[in-house]
């Protein structure tokens, strides 16, 4: 087990050397960069001299291999830079936002849990029923309508019935709970509904899964009234993959909320990497995308070591 | 129902136009004002700064030499001056400054302030940036004979010396700070103006409070403001109506206007003016057929500017027809002058008859190009998408591209596209700026049609010395009428600016321009 | 002992036989309404010029922002182009970009995942890394930094490197699936024998590990339309997508539709509801289509 895990660490390392080569050659590729863009933008008159200073100062006249290296070696002793269009720290950055994406996340996963594991199970306990259907619709509209489409219906509905919108700028739910959740919670339903729809198809497959198994037969056959027992054995059973999906959706979220974020007006991670992208701010969409990478990489490789630690076959292959 | 929608708001405009009858309340003090602003500044250096998004949040923090009259632009101010005087060769300007002014952290300031303040921004040292150079090339010397004057001496006479010296992004600072790190106000806010720099939370917010040392008396009346950065509009003006801001002071599109007034009634005032800004199309003169002026011309003249004018009015930031300068503006033409250049008859008929003619002319009556546009919804979109229908319209057929902005200014400066919706604002009316967009590419930065054209380039220096204004707009008129003719750059649509604010807002003053009247000095609130 | 003269007469259940369709139909009612309003999608799409009612691109200035009337079931938008001819025209956009992206996502990852099956060792190695770099970028991350770097390339109103930007997520899943399918069959008996045999590794590839990996081919094909629908809406939502004027349901709900939402919702809703309908009828028929085609793969 421990090489097994020794082994899969180590095969991060070339993942994640792969993502910043991409990404660094990705961002390099784009066209305009972020001297233009900032003096540029409203018009007005800036010499070609203040442009070519100004990409000197950002050691943006470089050669391509020693601006890789200087990112690298910096990443090495964990310091991401200062950001190209703000001049402070990458790191104080993101991680004043960080909270923000990461409260809705939690937010939308325990709400997508919440709802999804009673339906899973339902669905599955009454396969080919009409409960069974409708909840199969629910989960399947759930992943069909954009989230952040429902997101502006709410704040549609929000403004017309109670011509109120959720706050503008986040309160930690710490300082006041009240505050915080009313901003926080339309963004974890619109983004909620999607992974919930996920999750609850996730949990009707594997139950139907394990209700195939003897023991769960047996139990059923002794009656109706068995089948409560029937739903908390095969509930314990069918934790791991239905946990499996919450997990990896969770890590996708981010990607979810890049759109939701922009409708809701919420200063978090994925506002600040359509931001960052779109001012050509190498350094923070490095940072970002390494970020989101290595999180997704991470509860990849937890995974992995969770199944590995449950059927040693896999450790030998 | 819109038409009826759109009559209501024009009552309640014109209603809410009449000015003054608010201003004879007398002000109240306190209170916080919280304003949206639609982008963020990168960092805290005037100097270096272009945007409205920097003057907003803060513009507040500071003073300037001198200042737009809020009440009665353009009306020059002092504003750290007391009095000033301009030699009769024109060659020397004196300031007197005023006496009682403090920096907050509670150094006096003084004209040596003001010197290290423009020695900044004329020659920047120790690695600063200015901007704003090429504004003060002609200034020679910059003396300080006591703590209380400050002398400019001019190599030569320059009409716009004036305006510059009102400039909202000639920040004044501190000469000791400026002396410890030039660097000093890229990441710091030290300034003598109303409200005192309190936290930016970077994506969210930006707080000043106020400043009890601040020299003019009874100033600012505001305890705070909060300026909240919503970049999603739909977010923005949803914030106010929902009230949780007070205004957005760049400006609003027609269609936020309507649905404003509608659901808020009498609470609101609509503030409008028309705007510094103009949308032109750029046609690149090295790529073919655009190199042939008779092409450009066409493609001018099929566009129905004085229709276009009225219905996207209604739905975007769009009103005014006008030609190289701001229509409304003491020297542009008049419209009924300006209906006789081309491309602004109002016989569109006959307009597209002879763009057609042209088209044959030049060979390329079945035209097809693209037109690159700057991927912004306003009023960029509609007004690309009404050019495309006006060209096809004369059996021109157009694309439409709309790469991002950096790609967009990337490809307008690199002469990678046909034609190009382009446009300019500035902070003030002024020949000498509006015109750069229009003489030859080698002498503007911001003429991307790559033309070269020499006739206006002569045009534009004898107007610039020129001080005798009617002899100036005959000038500006044959620079005109030589400019649409041969259509290098086009004029389509000028800008309309649409502020809405709660009326429990007052003294804030509407402007041509979204870089001006922001210091909030004499803004309160009635509650 | 005697011999039981009677054999047990045992009675077997012959299903009748149906066309396929039909016996779809039949057993995933849910799925075939999926495929009957997809078909639906495809002749509005295709015919978009004789079923919707106005020029989707003609503006009318008299007609801005008309709720739904006779004349405009759905109203206009702030252009007073008429909503519903943009939403017919918008499904042959939708299924454009659907199609292609998934046709191009697939089409490569697949012919990745059985190259990397077939070959196995360093290349399959290499490729399998490459794929996990690739799967390491959230889809729309991906999507936007490639939308970003590729820039725009408009051809008769649809951007051909949008389709590309689309695609490219798809290729690690496809590729997987695939390669696992693959490395199955790779075992197998046949294979070896035809390897045997002497046969190339083309012909042994498209001979008999291509036809059976095109089941769970088929099952991400349709899941991924469904997919490639919603990100190009929230491409275009972001401005990153399908540019003005062109139709496109994404783009509907973004730029002035945005802000004239709450005067007139009608443009924000039927758009919505017509992305959210396309997705939906994907999805019913792709789970269906997994069903019946192969209950045991788990998507």
């Amino acid at each position: 087990m421990l090489r097994y895990t020794i082994n899969r660490l180590l095969l991060m390392i070339p993942t994640l050397l792969g993502v910043a080569v991409l990404v660094f050659l990705l961002l390099r590729m784009m066209p305009g960069d972020i001297v233009e863009l900032r003096f540029l933008m409203e018009g007005g008159q800036v010499s070609p001299e203040v442009l070519a200073q100004e990409r000197a100062r950002l050691g943006l006249d470089q050669p391509l291999w020693q601006q890789f290296i200087d990112w690298m070696t910096g990443l090495a002793v964990g310091d991401f830079g200062v950001s190209m269009w703000t001049g402070r720290p990458v790191w104080e950055e993101i991680s004043s936002r960080l909270e923000l994406s990461m409260q809705v996340a939690i937010m939308a996963t325990i709400l997508a849990t919440l709802i999804a594991i009673p339906l899973g199970t339902l669905a599955a306990l009454f396969k080919d029923t009409w409960i069974d259907r409708i909840i199969q619709v629910f989960a399947i509209a759930g992943l069909a309508v954009p989230s952040f489409w429902l997101g502006m219906l709410m704040i549609l509905g929000l403004l017309l019935t109670f011509n109120w919108i959720p706050p503008l700028t986040f309160t930690p739910i710490y300082e006041d709970p009240w505050t915080n959740l009313s901003q926080l919670i339309w963004p974890a339903m619109a983004v909620g509904y999607r992974y919930s729809a996920v999750a609850t198809r996730m949990t009707r497959s594997t139950i139907l899964e394990v209700l195939q198994e003897d023991y769960i037969r047996t139990a059923r056959a002794k009656g109706v009234f068995e089948r409560l027992v029937v739903a908390r054995h095969a509930m314990r059973n069918a934790m791991l993959p239905v946990v499996t999906v919450i997990g990896l959706e969770f890590a996708f979220l981010i990607g979810g909320l890049v759109v939701t974020e922009q409708v809701f007006n919420l200063n978090g991670i994925g506002k600040l990497f359509v931001e960052t992208v779109t001012r050509a701010d190498y350094t923070m969409v490095q940072a970002l995308v390494m970020l989101v990478a290595t999180f997704f990489i991470v509860i990849n490789f937890l995974v992995d070591l969770l199944y590995a630690a449950l059927d040693p076959r896999i450790r030998y292959r | 129902m819109p038409r009826k929608l759109l009559l209501s708001v024009a009552l309640t405009t014109a209603v809410a136009l009449l000015p003054a009858v608010a201003d004879a309340q007398t002000p109240k003090t306190g209170g916080e004002l919280r304003f949206a602003v639609s982008a963020e500044p990168p960092d805290y250096d005037c100097h270096a700064a272009t945007s409205f998004a920097f003057i907003h949040p803060v513009r507040p923090h500071y003073n300037t030499l001198l200042k737009f009259d809020p009440e009665n632009y353009p009306k020059v101010v002092g504003d750290l001056a007391e009095s000033w005087e301009q030699s009769a060769d024109g060659l020397t300007y004196t300031f007197k400054l005023k006496k009682n002014v403090k920096f907050h952290d509670g150094t006096p300031f003084t004209s040596e302030d003001v010197k290290a303040t423009y020695e900044r921004i004329r020659n920047p040292q120790g690695g600063a940036r200015s901007i704003r150079k090429a504004a003060y090339a002609d200034i020679d010397s910059i003396e300080t004979p006591d703590e209380y004057t400050v002398v400019f001496k001019l190599k030569e006479r320059n009409a716009s010396m004036l305006t510059n010296f009102a400039s909202p992004w000639d920040c004044i600072y501190s000469a000791a700070k400026l002396k410890e790190d030039p660097r000093f106000p890229e990441r710091n806010v030290l300034g003598t103006g109303p409200f005192k720099f309190v936290e930016h939370a970077a994506g969210s917010h930006w707080i000043g409070e106020r400043f009890e040392d601040y020299h003019v008396e009874g100033r600012p009346y505001l305890d705070s403001y909060r300026a909240i950065f919503i970049t999603n509009t739909a977010a923005r003006v949803n914030a106010l109506q929902a009230g949780e801001v007070l205004a957005e002071f760049r400006g609003h599109s027609p269609a936020d206007r309507d649905k404003l007034v509608s659901a808020l009634g009498d609470k609101i005032e609509v503030h409008e003016s028309p705007w510094i800004c103009s949308l032109v199309v750029t046609f690149n003169t090295e790529k073919k057929p655009f190199d042939d002026a008779r092409v450009r011309r066409a493609l001018s003249l099929a566009v129905d500017r004085w229709q276009g004018a009225e219905a996207l009015s209604k739905i975007a930031l769009v009103r005014h027809v006008g030609g190289v300068l701001r229509p409304g503006y003491e020297l542009a033409t008049p419209p009924e002058e300006l209906e006789k250049l081309p491309g602004f008859s109002r016989d569109i008929k006959a307009s597209r008859a002879e763009a057609k003619k042209l088209l044959k002319e030049a060979g390329v009556s079945d035209l097809k190009f693209k037109l690159m546009n700057r991927n912004v919804p306003m009023p960029y979109t509609p007004v690309g998408v009404f050019l495309i229908d006006q060209w096809r319209q004369i059996g021109v057929s157009v694309e439409h591209d709309q790469p991002e902005t950096k790609a967009y200014i990337a490809n307008l400066r690199g002469g990678n596209y046909e034609a190009g919706l382009d446009f300019n604002c500035d902070a003030v009316d002024d020949p000498n700026l509006q015109l750069a967009k229009y003489i030859s590419s080698d002498r503007s930065p911001i003429n991307y049609s790559r033309a070269i054209d020499r006739k206006l380039d002569e045009l534009y220096d004898a107007q610039k010395g020129e001080l005798d204004v009617e002899k100036r707009k005959q000038i500006l008129r044959e620079f005109e009428k030589h400019a649409l003719t041969e259509a290098y750059t086009i004029p389509t649509i000028w800008w309309h600016r649409i502020v809405v604010t709660w009326k429990q807002l007052k003294g804030w003053h509407m402007s041509p321009s979204h870089y001006l009247n922001q210091d909030l000095q004499d803004v309160w609130l009635d509650q | 002992m005697a011999i039981a003269e009677e054999t047990p007469q045992i009675t077997y259940k012959v299903p009748k036989k149906r066309h396929p369709l039909l016996q779809f139909a039949f057993t995933q009612p849910l799925g075939a309404a999926g495929l009957v309003f997809i078909i639906a999608l495809f002749i509005a799409g295709i015919f978009a010029e004789y079923v919707a009612p106005y020029d989707p691109l003609a503006l009318d200035y008299g007609a801005m922002l008309a709720p739904p009337s006779l004349d405009h079931p759905m109203g206009t938008d702030a252009f007073g182009r008429d909503v519903f001819s943009r939403i017919i025209y918008g499904a042959r956009t939708a299924l454009a970009v659907g199609f292609l992206s998934s046709l191009l996502g697939s089409g490569i990852g697949a012919v990745i995942g059985v190259v990397s099956a077939y070959f196995g060792g360093r290349i399959d190695m290499l490729i399998q890394r490459f794929m996990d770099i690739l799967l390491s970028f959230p889809i729309i991350v991906l999507a936007l930094a490639v939308v970003a770097v590729l820039g725009k390339w408009p051809v008769g109103g649809l951007d051909l490197n949008l389709i590309v930007a689309i695609a490219i997520p798809m290729v690690p899943k496809v590729a997987r699936v695939v390669r696992s399918a693959a490395l199955a069959i790779r075992e197998m008996p046949y294979v070896d024998a035809a390897r045997a045999a002497g046969y190339g590794h083309a012909r042994i590839i498209f001979r008999h590990i291509a036809p059976n990996v095109v089941a769970p081919f088929l099952i991400m094909f349709t899941a991924f339309i469904a997919q490639a629908i919603l990100l190009e809406a929230s491409l275009s939502f972001l401005g990153l997508g399908v540019t003005e004027p062109t139709a496109a349901w994404g783009l509907m709900l973004s730029g002035s539709s945005e802000e004239f939402y709450q005067q007139a919702p009608w443009m924000i809703i039927f758009p919505g509801l017509a992305i959210s309908f396309a997705v939906f009828a994907f999805n019913l028929f792709g789970d269906s289509l997994r069903d019946w085609l192969d209950p045991k793969i788990k998507l």
